[in-house]
């Protein structure tokens, strides 16, 4: 076994998902197999080998930086019409500090 | 006028000599796609408001006497993971289902500046995770040559309504394949280009390192219009790509004598199938065009499935968790803190994929765990992309099958997340070095169903990739 249920719900929690008993067991199965296939990169020797976060293309370090210039983005109003609960211009959430 | 078989070229044609209007063509494609969408459910939803707006523009273009566009009047659909303001863009998951966005993607603003018509939103794998279309939380798309197959996935949608004639051109998007496994599938052409090409913004992100826009077209010809149209430099996304921009469209319909072509071997090792036998008699066809064919290795691509799945998974973990219930429109009823409320919400709006991803990519990222799985598949990331470096010195590009089995019957494979990430063998080597490739349709097996040509090329040489696919598609009658 590469994960146990408890590794699973430990990785739940870390991912903020709530995952019934059935998914649980599930998961802990599907995780298993698949982390069990990826093994498969420990057959390849990568000492000395640079890791690639992403493909870069050729440009000047600061090509991408722009002038500093205010300009509008998407308003406050906008913002907030996709929230589930908003009021006096913020989102709403459940009470996070106890009196 | 046979909707089915429009070309961005006859609409042009049409529009200046009058035949038809914008509107009139917007209206009568929209009639079309409401009333055919039955069949696939490819689309999600239509925007006739927004499409006879832009419908309007074009005609008032045209009756001032301005060059229309290069997409004039063109019916486009657009894959639900791409943002349209004002259009609900749900990305196929229950979590977005009402979602409006307050902005328009880049290659959406772009493509309507050019005349582009956007009829609707088409569905896809939830977050563009999938290589089937059945993880979409609104019903798999069906495949329009074989109903009871998938159109691929993820971006099955926009494959779909392209092969079925509902858009002329579509957008996707494609991560490890999400666009050349359904153009393969459905019989269209399905361009991925260079890592950087086109600018991700506004494209909802899956795995950020890896995620591109591309098109859709039924033929190399339309893809290469619409390419050009979307793609550059876009200071909104600081990994757009600053290359020049060439004009793709001039280079179809040069010779590709000469042209030296790769065959990896590892890609055809046990590719004994009907698949392998169709992609054998598509490699002869380019030798007729007097392409120069030569064997090639790319030792690691038995690597590349584990590869991704760490680092996709990883770049989803993290990408993913803005869907907390605050900001995106779904919200778990019952929860008395903060904590609750996050992890019902995702618990009950993410499906199962989007679960196993999040939770595969969270855990290689985890402490103790991270050296081992996610900095070692960058390692690998970095052998995989040398592999090709290597190979492009001695060849112009590298030809191969998208998938190693045609349209695969619905439900399948779906209770096998292994087995169907397995299916992604050969496109997620092209996605993880990050150059341009694209499907090309290479004929039917006996039992009518298509199979894509891969053609791959060095990076930015888009160009090249189109080339050599309108010879072949010229050479070989294989038009959708």
């Amino acid at each position: 076994m590469k994960i146990t249920e408890n590794e699973v719900r430990y990785v739940a929690a870390l991912s903020n998902l709530t995952l019934t008993e059935a998914e649980l067991e599930r998961m802990a199965r599907d995780l298993d197999e698949i982390l069990t296939y990826v093994d498969k990169l420990n057959e390849l020797d990568t000492s000395g080998v640079e890791p690639m976060a992403q493909v870069l293309f050729d440009a000047e370090e600061t090509a991408t930086l722009r002038d500093d210039i205010e300009r509008p983005t998407v308003s406050n109003s906008e913002a907030l019409a996709n929230a589930p609960l908003s009021g006096a211009g913020c989102f709403k959430v459940p009470k996070v500090i106890e009196r | 006028m046979n909707l089915a078989s429009l070309t961005i070229s006859r609409i042009r044609q049409g529009l200046l000599a009058k035949e038809f209007s914008a509107v009139e063509l917007a209206n009568e494609a929209l009639r079309f796609a409401e009333a055919e969408n039955p069949k696939t459910n490819a689309y999600l939803h239509f925007c006739p408001e927004r499409a006879l707006a832009a419908a309007r523009a074009v005609d008032e273009r045209l009756a001032k006497g301005e060059d229309p566009g290069p997409l004039a009047g063109v019916p486009v659909a657009v894959k639900d993971v791409i943002l349209t303001r004002g259009v609900r863009t749900t990305c196929a998951s229950r979590l977005l289902a009402h979602y409006i966005p307050p902005y328009d993607a880049t290659a959406v603003v772009r493509l309507e500046r050019a005349g582009g018509v956007i009829l609707g939103k088409t569905n896809c794998d939830e977050f563009a995770m999938g290589s089937s279309n059945e993880n979409s939380a609104f019903g798999p798309v069906r495949n329009p040559l074989a109903p009871d197959r998938v159109p691929g996935g993820s971006s099955g949608g926009s494959a779909a309504a392209v092969a079925q004639g509902t858009a002329v051109v579509a957008l996707g998007s494609d991560t490890g394949g999400s666009i050349r496994q359904p153009a393969s599938f459905c019989g269209v052409v399905g361009v991925t280009p260079t890592y950087g090409r086109v600018s991700r913004y506004g494209l909802t992100a899956f795995a950020s390192s890896l995620d591109h826009i591309g098109p859709f077209a039924r033929n190399v010809r339309d893809a290469a219009t619409l390419l050009g149209v979307i793609a550059g430099r876009d200071e909104m996304d600081s990994t757009s790509a600053f290359a020049p921009l060439p004009d793709y469209a001039a280079a179809l319909g040069e010779s590709v004598q000469g042209m030296r072509i790769g065959l990896p071997k590892e890609y055809f090792a046990g590719l004994g199938s009907e698949t392998g036998g169709l992609i054998q008699q598509g490699v002869e066809v380019l030798k007729g065009l007097g392409c120069r064919v030569q064997e090639i290795s790319l030792p690691h691509t038995e690597y590349a499935i584990p590869c991704y799945y760490i680092i996709c998974t990883a770049e989803a973990s993290s990408n993913l968790a803005r869907y907390d219930g605050v900001r995106y429109t779904t919200r778990s009823g019952e929860a008395p803190t903060l904590i609750d409320m996050y992890r019902n919400t995702r618990g009950e709006g993410f499906g199962a994929e989007c679960k196993r991803r999040i939770m595969l990519g969270t855990y290689v990222l985890s402490a103790g765990y991270y050296d081992a799985y996610y900095l070692k598949a960058q390692k690998v990331r970095t052998l995989i992309y040398q592999d090709f470096v290597r190979a492009f010195e001695e060849v112009d590009a590298v030809v191969a099958p998208v998938s190693p089995f045609p349209a695969f019957k619905l439900g399948e494979k779906i209770d096998d997340p292994l087995a169907m990430y397995l299916s992604d063998v050969y496109t997620i080597t092209g996605s993880l070095a990050g150059i341009p490739c694209m499907s090309v349709p290479c004929g039917k097996t006996s039992e009518g169903l298509p199979v894509g040509m891969q053609i791959l090329a060095r990076h930015f040489a888009e160009s090249d990739m189109f080339r050599l696919a309108a010879a072949f598609e010229k050479a070989g009658s294989f038009f959708a």
